[in-house]
């Protein structure tokens, strides 16, 4: 059709703004500090090789082979929960792009009204009833959104994430509407087999004891101490975080309104979103619908919409990849404060429009107000 | 008021004058909703019964994929039996609804909005946040009948 071509495709992983880090071409998605989540991948694959190679085969002889199987089936399902953990989109919400983002600030001026200047413009906040309960939603600064209920910023991420959690450094990610499930699983069990280790190690060393004496017994098995250790210390940080989220799960909070004390105490109203029954409440975070990340990362970088790419024919094909990068560049990548953002968004305002667009070209953003300390962003950094 | 017989006219020969952005409706909570509002910069545009019943209609889809009752528990605890693997090469019921509503604002596209020189981009592009509506101007036309509100808005901004 035209002589010039599309060198390389660009898919939307490459220009998705916040920290995250991609791999396997926009399947992987993850924190960009990956270091702790190493460490735990090394834990576990190490502690169970050393029970396959020292317990495992006098386990089987002596009392049931079923024992390494079971634990194999174990080993793999924990596997398998990590990764989907670690290597999903908790459920990040999309930044706003300029013309959502515009459209919100002049609802926000209309409703504001004529502020004098020298007064700060009150904060950004839209009321909600859900349940009979006034729920607030709070503006966020980087994303250019009302967030929804629930969601929250991750600073170390630095995206909004829905039904957020927790940022969870041990998995290296964060834990949000679409893992957390995966995330309570992996937590369960990795208590059990923590449990299943630590238990037939002790029967493993009082077997052998009985045989060949305790102290010969750990000289000729020193994996059982390493493991033995490695098991101790494990198993009560996990069993006491599994039985956190069941707690939390029970009653369809999150950690983090846990942490903020969004729902408990008598000023702060009851939980809109538990339906007061337990066994609900389970069933609808365990065995919810499984939500598609809204992300795309894996789609090619194309024109917005069709009107953009047809209206101005000969241009579109001129130096694709650059114009695609134009329009679907974020507002602001990055930033962390709204101070950062004045220059920046006036900056991209002049930049993004490309000659197929019909709006005027420098569209006016109105200088955004400072926000009160956000609280929630103070809260993600603390853990 | 402008007139497109079909999407191809409507990309060819209008410029985009304007968008409005339908907002979530969290009143039932975070169930996926959307306002049914009917906003007013598309008062001269499309009758206010055929907008109410294609939010309305989406409505129902999303309430469709995210229903909690015997068949997610039965996909929920078959996938937890294996694994999750069984996602590699089954489609969920959210995924399979998400087709359908493709499919839908397709045809409401084809049928209703594109006649009358309108746009509907499928809120899934937008992070589930909001149904993005844009309204075209005629570019043939003098402009100034259609979209007198949409071109004042522009200007304000």
């Amino acid at each position: 059709m035209s002589a010039v071509m599309i060198t390389r495709k660009v898919r939307k992983w490459e220009k998705l703004p916040g920290k995250n880090t991609f791999c396997c071409d926009g399947r992987v998605m993850m924190a960009r500090q990956k270091g702790i989540f190493y460490l735990t991948l090394f834990l576990i694959v190490g502690t169970c090789s050393l029970f396959f190679a020292f317990e495992c085969p006098y386990l089987a002889v002596h009392l049931s082979p079923a024992i390494p199987v079971f634990a194999v089936l174990l080993f793999l399902f924990v596997m398998a929960m990590l990764l989907r953990t670690s290597f999903s989109d908790p459920g990040v919400l999309p930044r706003a792009l300029p013309e959502e983002a515009n459209f919100i600030e002049m609802e926000i001026e209309a409703a504001n009204g004529n502020v004098p200047s020298g007064q700060r413009p009150p904060p950004r906040i839209r009321n909600v009833q859900i349940n009979n309960q006034i729920v607030k939603l709070k503006y966020c600064y980087t994303c250019k959104i009302f967030r929804p209920p629930r969601a929250s910023h991750c600073s170390i991420c630095d995206n909004c994430v829905d039904r957020f959690d927790h940022h969870c450094p041990w998995v290296g990610n964060c834990v949000g509407k679409r893992n957390y499930r995966y995330f309570y699983l992996f937590t369960l069990t990795l208590s059990l087999l923590t449990i299943y280790i630590f238990a037939f190690n002790i029967v493993h060393v009082v077997m052998r004891s009985v045989d060949s004496g305790f102290l010969k017994t750990l000289k000729e098995t020193p994996g059982t101490v390493l493991e033995m250790l490695v098991c101790f210390f494990t198993l009560w940080s996990m069993v006491g975080l599994t039985g956190f989220h069941t707690y939390l799960i029970s009653l369809n909070q999150t950690t983090n309104e846990d942490i903020k004390g969004s729902w408990s105490g008598k000023n702060r109203g009851q939980n809109p979103y538990s339906h007061k029954n337990i066994i609900k409440n389970c069933c609808e975070v365990l065995c919810g619908p499984t939500y598609p990340s809204v992300l795309d990362r894996r789609g090619l970088m194309r024109e917005d919409s069709p009107a953009f790419a047809a209206s101005e024919g000969p241009c579109s094909l001129d130096n694709p990849v650059a114009q695609t990068t134009k329009t679907t560049a974020p507002l602001i990548p990055n930033e962390h404060t709204p101070d950062d953002v004045k220059p920046s968004i006036a900056a991209s305002a002049e930049k993004s429009p490309s000659p197929k667009e019909d709006q005027s070209p420098a569209p006016k953003i109105p200088p955004l107000a400072s926000p009160e300390t956000d609280v929630e962003t103070s809260i993600a950094k603390n853990h | 008021m402008s007139s497109f017989h079909n999407l191809q006219e409507l990309r060819h020969s209008a410029s985009l004058a304007n968008k409005v952005f339908i907002q979530r409706d969290y009143s039932e909570g975070t169930t996926c909703r959307f306002q049914t509002k009917f906003p007013s910069e598309l008062e001269s545009r499309i009758e206010r019964t055929l907008f109410e019943d294609t939010v309305k209609t989406l409505n129902n889809f999303y309430a469709e994929a995210e229903k909690i009752g015997g068949q997610s528990y039965l996909e929920g605890c078959l996938a937890c039996a294996t694994a999750y693997l069984i996602f590699l090469c089954m489609e969920t019921r959210y995924e399979k609804v998400l087709k359908k509503i493709a499919k839908y604002i397709q045809e409401q596209n084809e049928k209703i909005y594109a006649p009358r020189g309108l746009l509907i981009t499928d809120p899934i592009e937008r992070g589930m946040r909001v149904i993005e509506i844009s309204i075209y101007e005629d570019r043939g036309s003098s402009g100034s009948s259609s979209g007198s509100s949409s071109v004042s808005d522009s200007t304000a901004r």
